[in-house]
This record gives C-alpha cells, structure tokens and sequence, in this order.
C-alpha cells in the first residue's frame, strides 16, 4: 500500500490544495524542468482518454522522464483475461510511477493499495477525475486571484457529470455560492445537495441559462448535455437547446467572469464565444499540464522547495 | 410447549445459543458461520413462538465458541440476536450483535461497474450506523444496510 498515491482530492485539505496550486504555478513559470531525469512513468489507459493521455504524458516529458505504456485497452493482457492486479503488479516492475485510466470506479484505489508504486487517478469510471479537479481549481485560482466567495455556476449535465461533483466537493473549503442549471431530468443529485447543506454552502437551482440568470457569476463552469443519458428521447429533444451559451448571453456577464469547459465541447458552447476574453477553456486544458506537472511530482515525494530550487 | 423448548436449550452442557432470530433468516446464519460443517451437536429450531417477533428461530452449537468478528458478522442479517454462552449448563454469558465500523469480505456492492464486482478481491464497506447505510470503501457508492447482498 503506497499512501502517496493521487486517488482522489476528496480528502485532501485546503492547506494541500493551495500547496499543490502553488507548485502548478510554479510549473506555469518554467514548464521544462528536469526533476524526473531518470525516472519512467508508465500512463495505463484501460479506457481510451486522448485528452487525459497526452496531458499527462506531456507533463512527464516535460519533467524529463520517460513514458511506457498503452492508449488502447485492446492491445492489453486485460483482453485475454488478466485482472488489474496482475497488470498493475507487472507494470511495478518497469515504472516509479504510474498513471492510469480505468472503466470501472474503484480501479485505482485498489490499485494504489496493491501497487509498490505510486498510482495518480487519471479517472475511474464515473466516480472521480482528481486531476481534472486540481486543473479546475487552479484555472479559477488563476482568473479570480483566489478560491474564496466566489459564484459559482455549474451548467448541463450536472447528474452524471464527474467533474462538477468533484469541483464540486473540492470547493468546500472556499465558501463558495453555487448555483445549478440544469433541466429537471440532469439536476444536480440529492446527494451532493446534501453535501452542500452538510458543509454551509448556498445553493440555487435554475432550469434555465439566461442572461439574467448568469449576470452575478464569476465562473461558468459548462459542460455536455449527452443524449446518451436521456432516457426519454423526447426530452432530449425538448431541452438540448436550452442549455447552449452563444456570446450575445454574456452581455450582463460581470468582468471577471470565465467560461470553463472541461472538454470536449460538442455544440454546448456557440464559436462566436470563442473569441470573447470571458472564454477560457483552451487555457484551462493548458493548465491541466501544470497541474499534472504537480501531482506527478508531489507523489514521488518532490516539494515545492525542491521545485524552486 | 413452552416446557419443551426451555427444555431444549437447557440441554446444551458447554456452547452457544444464537436465539431471537428470525425464522427466515436461520439458514442463512448456519451458512454465516459455517456450522453446517460443524463437527459437534448442532440444534435448530424454526418458527418457535416468541414473544417479541411472533415466530422466531434458534441455533444452539454445542463445544463452540464464537469471536466478537465472527459475531460481528451477523450484524448485517439479523442485527438483534442474542447469543448466551453455556458452560456447564448455564447461562455464564449473553452478548449482542455489534455492527462494526468496517465489514470486509461480507457484503456485495449493488454497484455493477464497482472494481470489487470484477476483480477476484475483497470488498470493504464503511458502516454509518446513524444513518444505516453502508458505503463502498472502492467505488464510493452507499446502500441501505438492511437491504445489503451477502457475498
């Protein structure tokens, strides 16, 4: 059992996620430093993630270490009937560290809890993408100067996305104000609903992105409306195109305000938005480098003093 | 008939009575703890009158003796038994089911894509007591205590 491991940031307290924000800001200064020479980070994608992959690997590159591993799940032992802790046993072997992307939630805890090596959670089925959630923290640390008090409004699918509810419950600590939009049938879970009640965060829920509804926000945190999680066809129909942004929506969008998307968009975001200053999802992706730059290196035990040495 | 079934449990010199079972759920304690490859007299008994539950069920063991982690292991099926141990004829100890903080290996999660579902290992679960719910130690998800599947 290897306790260094990134399985998830539920846990993680407000003094982690700063540091961990900091050294990402560190990276941001000068991506290119040679702290993993030597080192072999080995990126099992049990489940295809091109955006996830190349981030990551970049960031080991980055870090001047060398990258083993598989993009595609069907070139893997797991296809010929090995089980994961067979895999992950093997792979200890070769690499100080390894970054993995499964279907099945729960795959890398149990990873981190079999492996000699660190595990970093590059997403486990539909329970958590921790890496996703540290580069959504930094990208509002980065555009708002801070965490604390600010609005934020999750808009889409907001019952099976992953990525909200970790942001989610990330943001507890930052007295946040949310504000759900969402149609009825992708309405945030009770769940987390009571996650917020539980931690003293405000919340209101809206079935429609307006302009007046986003006028107060400081982030805008998109995402998909996926068809595939419509049981009834017809109201899909019905909301898909409620829930779309173009550029004459943020009129009343306060200065501050940054759109967050954590991609892939599909049409939930029109292209005249693109070019509006308020739009930060390229530059958000950008920021998963040096937030992964970060995780890779906290794991293998290397401090932010090391960093700014 | 009362007479009778007193009688019956007095008959165990040295062991164990899991008594205020419910009747539908004696079989699945026998294979809880394994009893039916108990080597040593085993008695049980089904719908016996009772009191508290109307019908009940009873296991008596005789020469065993039952750790507080395998006692444990009842809390999931039938969280209000009680167990009185017998020497020499008497009552010289009652203890309760005690829900643990943690179960291992007991309990299915009822979640498909859950790593303990398609992996040969154990599954962990951490008990809210308050609440009755137990939550998945891999995948996060909870589930209602009573209505838990046995592994």
């Amino acid at each position: 059992m290897d306790n260094s491991s990134f399985v998830t940031i539920a846990h993680h307290t407000k003094e982690k996620i700063m540091y961990l924000l900091q050294m990402a800001e560190e990276f941001e200064k000068c991506p290119n430093r040679k702290l993993l020479d030597g080192r072999i980070v080995a990126t099992l994608f049990f489940e295809p993630s091109t955006r996830t992959r190349l981030s990551f690997e970049t960031a080991a590159n980055r870090l001047g270490a060398k990258v083993i591993g598989f993009a595609d799940p069907k070139v893997t032992s797991g296809t010929k009937g090995e089980t994961l802790k067979d895999t992950i046993m093997m792979v200890s072997n070769y690499a100080d560290i390894i970054v993995m992307r499964h279907y099945l939630e729960g795959a890398a805890r149990y990873a981190s809890e079999i492996a000699p090596v660190p595990i970093v959670n590059a997403g486990d089925g539909s329970n958590q993408h921790p890496s996703q959630t540290m580069l959504d923290l930094y990208s509002i640390y980065k555009t708002q100067g801070t965490l604390e008090n600010l609005n934020i409004f999750m808009v889409g699918d907001l019952k099976y996305g992953r990525t909200v509810h970790s942001l989610l419950m990330a943001m507890r600590h930052f007295n946040p104000t949310f504000h759900f939009i969402a149609p009825e049938s992708l309405a945030m879970p009770n769940e987390y609903k009571k996650f917020c009640q539980q931690n003293n965060l405000e919340f209101t829920e809206h079935t429609e992105l307006d302009k007046e509804v986003i006028s107060n926000a400081d982030i805008l945190y998109m995402t998909r409306v996926q068809k595939e999680r419509f049981t009834d066809l017809m109201e899909y129909e019905r909301v898909k195109d409620s829930f779309l942004l173009n550029n004459a929506m943020l009129e009343l969008t306060k200065p501050n305000m940054r759109i967050l998307h954590p991609l892939p968009r599909v049409n939930e975001i029109a292209y005249d938005v693109d070019d509006n200053p308020k739009a930060y999802y390229f530059q958000q992706a950008k920021n998963g480098l040096y937030a992964r730059e970060a995780i890779l290196c906290d794991v293998l035990g290397i401090t932010l003093d090391d960093i700014k040495r | 008939m009362n007479n009778k079934q007193e009688l019956q449990v007095a008959a165990l010199r040295n062991g164990t009575v899991i008594d205020h079972i419910p009747t539908d759920k004696v079989f699945t304690i026998v294979s809880l703890l394994n009893l039916q490859q108990s080597t040593t007299p085993l008695t049980i008994g089904i719908n016996l009158l009772s009191k508290k539950l109307g019908s009940k069920g009873i296991i008596k063991v005789s020469d065993r003796f039952f750790s507080d982690e395998e006692i444990s292991r009842l809390s999931v099926v039938a969280p209000n038994v009680k167990l009185n141990i017998i020497r020499d004829y008497e009552v010289v100890e009652k203890k309760q089911v005690v829900i643990p903080e943690i179960l291992k290996g007991l309990v299915k999660c009822h979640n498909p894509k859950c790593i303990t579902n398609n992996e040969p290992m154990q599954t962990i679960f951490h008990v809210d007591k308050e609440q009755g719910l137990i939550t998945c130690h891999y995948c996060g998800k909870n589930q209602e205590i009573d209505k838990a599947k046995l592994l």
